[in-house]
């Protein structure tokens, strides 16, 4: 009963029976090397039933204890309390959207609200073109002129626009790749609630706020309302201890929960990442954490906010804000430990983000290509990760890699900031050293194909001839956040997700490298 | 067996279903309403299709009712897919140039639906040469619609013709987003019927029974309630259902 599963360890894990839900999990799992792949199906359940209310002489003392997501919820829909499984009104403080959502949205927005109706707020909508930007694609650029339109209509705050395509420098208002922008712009804050048209918008989760991807008419929705339908989701939580080895960063951490839980471990469920670890990392590596949370099915990934947030948004937003954390007694589905001191740096293989397997495992992998950039891996830390590579090892990449930084400021900063150790020099500078390709211009890139033209887009398998007529499939090493078949153009493509590191290290020998060979 | 819907025919079930006999079969892929999101699963059949020789898209509308789960069903060829059927693979991301809200770049997308699978995939969703599939009903595994939020993924499937899903499970982007639009009906089933069932068996879904009906075969399966997004779909979409709970106010036009 509920009473008893409270008065148990601060940390409770939710018995199936106390809420009703259909959804459970198995007993807290710790780190394991071996992860079935597929998990049981029961964990999955789309929608759980209505809660029962809980009357006040069950719960006690603890009636009010909730997760960083339950308050956010709660908050949002102006509500005391509330459990997971409860559907609720939610007041959304950024609705963000781009180019590829954007003209759906705003041409359903239209249709329901009218041909003259006017957004919710002008200040709370943030439009960032940044899908396809950099093409010759006559229906892609017609899309940015679609939302340059609206914004002029709806005298929209925040657009940050482009319209020289042929250099983006010439754009002072362009940011590029949206989650990293809503983060440098200042637009996530602690405690808030952040909606946008792309499946990673729970990047902005590592801010202590409740982020998550929506579709066109859910966002022509909130355009014209302001709020949104949303069910409260049930939080598992990850508990990350240990120093972090110098060969490690926050995409391995990722990639090992992913390979730990799946593909639909977290489906419908809000993933709380806490720990020493998590308290260490940068407020980049949190934004890397949180990014594929959508890849387990998660629907928000959360870190508590501190000082790091605080330091990190003090030049970045005037607006007040107001973090929220769980309760001691929050109730949690379940809980996975791990002690980062003993991860290894890992890949996904293709063609699932839960086909993790350790890199050193892979060293037999012949590689194509590298590619460095998108939400995931484009940021100015991954970067600076990627030039430590090539500055150990001192030699040139042995396969075409690609950068593309996620922003303008990533790109500024990647031409700029001198990496430590270098005497001086800057990422940009190793780079080339290196034999990289020259970084370019910032936008989400090939991380998920596009129109043809797209710079580094995955476009032909490659045949050899031998003896026999041999086709090799094009393998690329890649710091995005999805290699599902097609991803990246080619439908035959091999993708293998891995972390900036190594990343570099594999463009330095030619297969899949445990950074260690260079970072030790 | 209550046969609350008219299209429950026993000269269905009593013509040749195997193989053999595939194009004498009359395959109807299910009766559909032109798509528009403030109309969602409303198809009601309330007469007998006519019996035909190609895959027909009936334009016919049927008496819409308030409540319309329970008389409501779609037949037709079903198409089978495996698990993780992520949303670059129902719609790669090179078409996303195309806007849903657009009607004829609507009809682009359908006629791109499911162009993503690998090639393992022999049969194909679409026939080359055309714009609509003459498959209805899709079967899934796990976790159908992962990956992306792009809302042009159950845009694409109903452009295509597709009138309802049934999978294992779903990830959860792609459920809400189709539950939004109407533009299929996202069913859960019980047992890996994706195991069960082979692409071009015709089959039966009867909404009120949650039942799913493979006809080729001649297996039944019940299949989970819709749950939560009963209301919403019942009202016609999330913006039907906000304006009749008084959320937004009614459209004035």
């Amino acid at each position: 009963m509920a009473s008893s599963a409270i008065a148990s360890n601060s940390t409770s894990f939710i018995n199936q029976k106390d809420v009703g839900l259909s959804a459970f999990s198995s007993q807290p799992s710790f780190l394991i090397q071996n992860s079935r792949r597929r998990i049981s199906k029961k964990i999955v359940s789309v929608m759980a039933p209505q809660q029962s209310e809980r009357k006040p002489s069950t719960t006690g003392s603890v009636k009010n204890a909730m997760t960083m997501t339950e308050k956010i919820f709660a908050r949002a829909s102006e509500k005391p309390q509330l459990s997971p499984g409860e559907n609720v009104w939610v007041n959304v403080d950024i609705l963000m959207t781009h180019d590829v959502c954007g003209p759906g949205s705003i041409g359903i927005f239209k249709r329901e609200f009218g041909q003259n109706a006017k957004v919710w707020d002008r200040e709370k909508i943030v439009i960032i073109p940044d899908h396809y930007i950099f093409t010759t694609d006559e229906r892609a650029n017609r899309n940015v002129d679609i939302l340059r339109d609206f914004c002029n209509e709806q005298n929209i705050k925040y657009f940050y626009d482009i319209k020289d395509l042929g250099n983006f420098k010439a754009n002072p208002d362009y940011k590029g790749v949206c989650h990293v922008a809503l983060a440098q712009e200042g637009h996530c804050r602690p405690g808030e609630v952040l909606l946008g048209t792309d499946s990673h918008t729970c990047t902005a989760g590592a801010f202590g706020q409740f982020a998550t991807g929506i579709g066109n008419t859910d966002a022509g929705f909130v355009l014209g309302a302001g709020k949104l339908l949303l069910k409260v989701p049930p939080t598992l939580r990850f508990v990350m201890d240990g120093e972090m080895p110098n060969y490690l960063l926050a995409k391995d951490l990722i990639l090992q929960i992913i390979g730990e839980i799946s593909v639909s471990g977290a489906t419908y469920k809000s993933m709380e990442f806490v720990g020493s670890t998590v308290e260490s990392l940068t407020m980049e590596e949190r934004m890397t954490l949180c990014n594929m949370v959508v890849e387990a099915g998660g629907k928000n990934g959360i870190v508590p906010a501190d000082s790091t947030t605080h330091k990190y948004l003090a030049d970045k937003t005037s607006l007040p804000y107001e973090p929220v954390y769980s309760d001691d007694r929050a109730r949690f589905l379940s809980e996975y430990r791990f002690d980062v001191s003993k991860l290894e740096p890992l890949v996904a293989k293709p063609h699932s983000p839960d086909n993790r397997a350790l890199a050193r495992e892979c060293k037999d992998v012949k590689i194509d290509r590298v590619y460095i950039g998108s939400c995931t891996g484009g940021k100015t830390e991954d970067f600076l990760a990627a030039a430590e590579v090539f500055l150990a090892s001192g030699k040139k990449v042995k396969v075409p890699t690609f950068l593309v930084p996620a922003t303008q400021k990533v790109w500024m900063d990647v031409y700029s900031l001198p990496v430590p150790g270098s005497g001086g020099k800057t990422c940009s500078q190793i780079f080339e050293e290196a034999g990289c390709d020259t970084p370019a211009s910032p936008s989400c890139g090939a991380c998920l194909g596009g129109p043809k033209d797209t710079y580094a887009r995955m476009n032909e398998a490659q045949a050899s001839f031998d003896v026999y007529i041999v086709f090799f499939l094009l393998v690329c090493v890649s710091t995005t956040n999805r290699n599902f078949p097609g991803r990246m153009g080619h439908k035959e493509g091999q993708i293998y997700l891995a972390s900036p590191y190594t990343a570099a290290a594999s463009a330095l020998t030619g297969f899949v490298t445990d950074p260690r060979e260079f970072l030790q | 067996m209550a046969a609350s819907s008219a299209l429950s025919n026993p000269t269905f079930t009593s013509s040749p279903t195997r193989h053999h006999h595939h194009h004498s079969l009359c395959p109807l892929s299910s009766i559909k309403l032109p798509n528009s999101s403030k109309q969602p699963f409303k198809p009601l059949i309330s007469h007998p299709p006519p019996p035909c020789h190609q895959p027909q898209r009936a334009t016919a509308t049927a008496t819409p009712t308030t409540s319309t789960s329970s008389t409501t069903s779609f037949h037709g060829l079903c198409y089978v897919v495996g698990d993780n059927i992520d949303t670059d693979q129902i719609i790669p991301a090179e078409y996303l140039t195309l806007v849903p809200s657009k009607p004829d770049e609507y009809k682009k997308l359908g006629s791109y639906a499911l162009i993503g699978l690998p090639s393992s995939h022999q049969t194909r969703f679409i026939d080359p040469g055309e714009s609509t599939s003459k498959y209805s009903i899709l079967i899934a595994g796990d976790n159908f619609g992962c990956g992306s939020s792009r809302e042009h993924a159950p845009v694409a499937l109903g452009a295509a013709g597709v009138a309802a899903v049934v999978a294992e499970s779903y990830a959860r982007i792609f459920f809400r987003n189709s539950v939004a639009t109407g533009e299929v009906y996202p069913l859960e089933s019980e047992v890996r019927v994706c195991e069960e069932c082979k692409t071009g068996d015709v089959v039966t879904i009867e909404l009120g029974e949650s039942r799913l009906v493979n006809h080729t075969t001649g297996k039944e399966y019940v299949m989970k309630p819709i749950g939560d997004a009963g209301p919403v779909i019942e009202a016609g979409g999330i913006f039907a259902y906000a304006r009749k709970t008084g959320m937004i106010p009614l459209q004035s036009s």
